[in-house]
């Protein structure tokens, strides 16, 4: 049973840390019901049909509850300067492979730990633990997105270390993981030049909550139909505060300048003198 | 499928605050659901049919307040409603516009025997 939230481990969410060291296999259950288990009835025998109607009234933001899971997330980031990083997309626009760069390019400089989001396998997660930085696998089982909760259990066994930055690289899916805030600093939708280059109107939600858009794979640009002007204009179009930059995981065209849009994100504490 | 966690949320929300009423029958629940929300409505009627088997919501009236999306123009200051997140301002034809309604998605109250 999970010491935080009670929640048993019958549930299909699962989490494994990926580390030399240490390998802590967990399982999750994701419904926290609460439940107790006396009844709200009272002994009299008298006869009284329960009709009568009342409202109630709720007035509950459906999201509430991962809603308070993400700002508490976001709480302990905050209070330890973890720069977290939720990063989305399609399958296949280039995550992962943008994680291996920048982890092995930057592991110098900057502190990092990594969450990854799969419906199955270890896969990407044994990728990033071949850079030598520290990760944590969430399958989801048939889940399409991560939720602030999951993100909860994987830092509880990541450990992420003062001033580190977090990055969350959640489930292949341009739709679900939008309405889901997992406490995260910044949203970063990345896709490909070898997606339609109308992606933006197509999934606007996911182009709307996010604050910076990479376009991976410039490298290919002469091969294939993609406007990037007009990807870059739809993108404008439903998301005018979005940043754009344009790079190339395999020729490394383009990395500098996201490197340094990281590293201006990572705030240095306050020195105490 | 994101409605389905959606569905998940909605019966928590109901059957904990019918537990707390000590009410018996849940008939009738009332949802906010703005145009903007990211619920795809056929979706989330598959969900809920299939969600709510066995729970106290699974013979209840349900009734959605669809509310229609607005934006307010940055430049111009003009409310319009939108259907699209790319959709322009109808006076100045800019895309600098924050969305003011139409995001909602909650519980907006129960009625319960």
């Amino acid at each position: 049973m999970c010491a935080t939230c009670g929640c048993g481990s019958d549930g299909k969410t699962t989490y494994q840390l990926i580390d030399k060291n240490e390998n802590l296999e967990q399982t999750h259950g994701h419904h926290h019901p609460h439940e107790h288990s006396h009844k709200h009835e009272h002994g009299d025998k008298h006869d009284h049909p329960h009709t009568e109607k009342k409202i109630i009234v709720v007035e509950q933001d459906i999201l509430h509850q991962n809603n308070l899971l993400a700002q508490r997330n976001r709480g302990f980031f905050d209070a330890k300067n973890i720069l977290a990083l939720n990063l989305v997309s399609s399958p296949g626009s280039g995550k992962t492979s943008l994680l291996e760069s920048t982890l092995n390019d930057l592991k110098g400089e900057l502190e990092f730990v990594v969450i990854e989001g799969d419906q199955q396998t270890n896969n990407d997660a044994d990728r990033i633990a071949a850079t030598g930085i520290k990760v944590t696998q969430i399958n989801t089982g048939k889940g399409c997105h991560l939720d602030a909760h999951m993100v909860l259990h994987a830092i509880q066994s990541l450990k992420p270390k003062d001033n580190s930055v977090l990055f969350i690289e959640n489930v292949g899916n341009l739709v679900c993981p939008a309405m889901f805030d997992l406490g995260e600093k910044e949203r970063i939708v990345i896709i490909s030049v070898t997606e339609g280059d109308d992606k933006p109107l197509k999934y606007p939600d996911m182009f709307y909550t996010s604050t910076l858009c990479i376009i991976n794979k410039i490298d290919l640009l002469p091969y294939v139909p993609f406007d990037i002007e007009k990807v870059k204009a739809n993108a404008k179009k439903v998301n005018h505060k979005l940043e754009i930059i344009e790079l190339s995981c395999t020729t490394g065209q383009g990395l500098d300048i996201w490197y340094k849009w990281l590293k201006s994100k990572v705030l240095l504490p306050d020195l105490v003198y | 499928m994101h409605e389905l966690s959606i569905v998940m949320g909605i019966i928590k929300i109901a059957e904990d605050y019918a537990r707390v009423a000590n009410a018996l029958v849940i008939d009738e629940i009332e949802l906010d659901i703005g145009t903007m929300s990211g619920i795809d409505m056929q979706s989330m009627e598959f969900a809920w049919t299939q969600a709510t088997k066995g729970t106290k919501l699974s013979a209840t009236i349900k009734k959605v307040n669809s509310i229609m999306a607005k934006a307010k123009c940055i430049d111009c200051e003009t409310e319009f409603e939108i259907k699209n997140y790319y959709d322009a301002c109808p006076v100045c034809g800019q895309h600098l516009i924050a969305i003011i309604q139409g995001k909602e998605l909650k519980v907006k109250s129960l009625l319960v025997s």
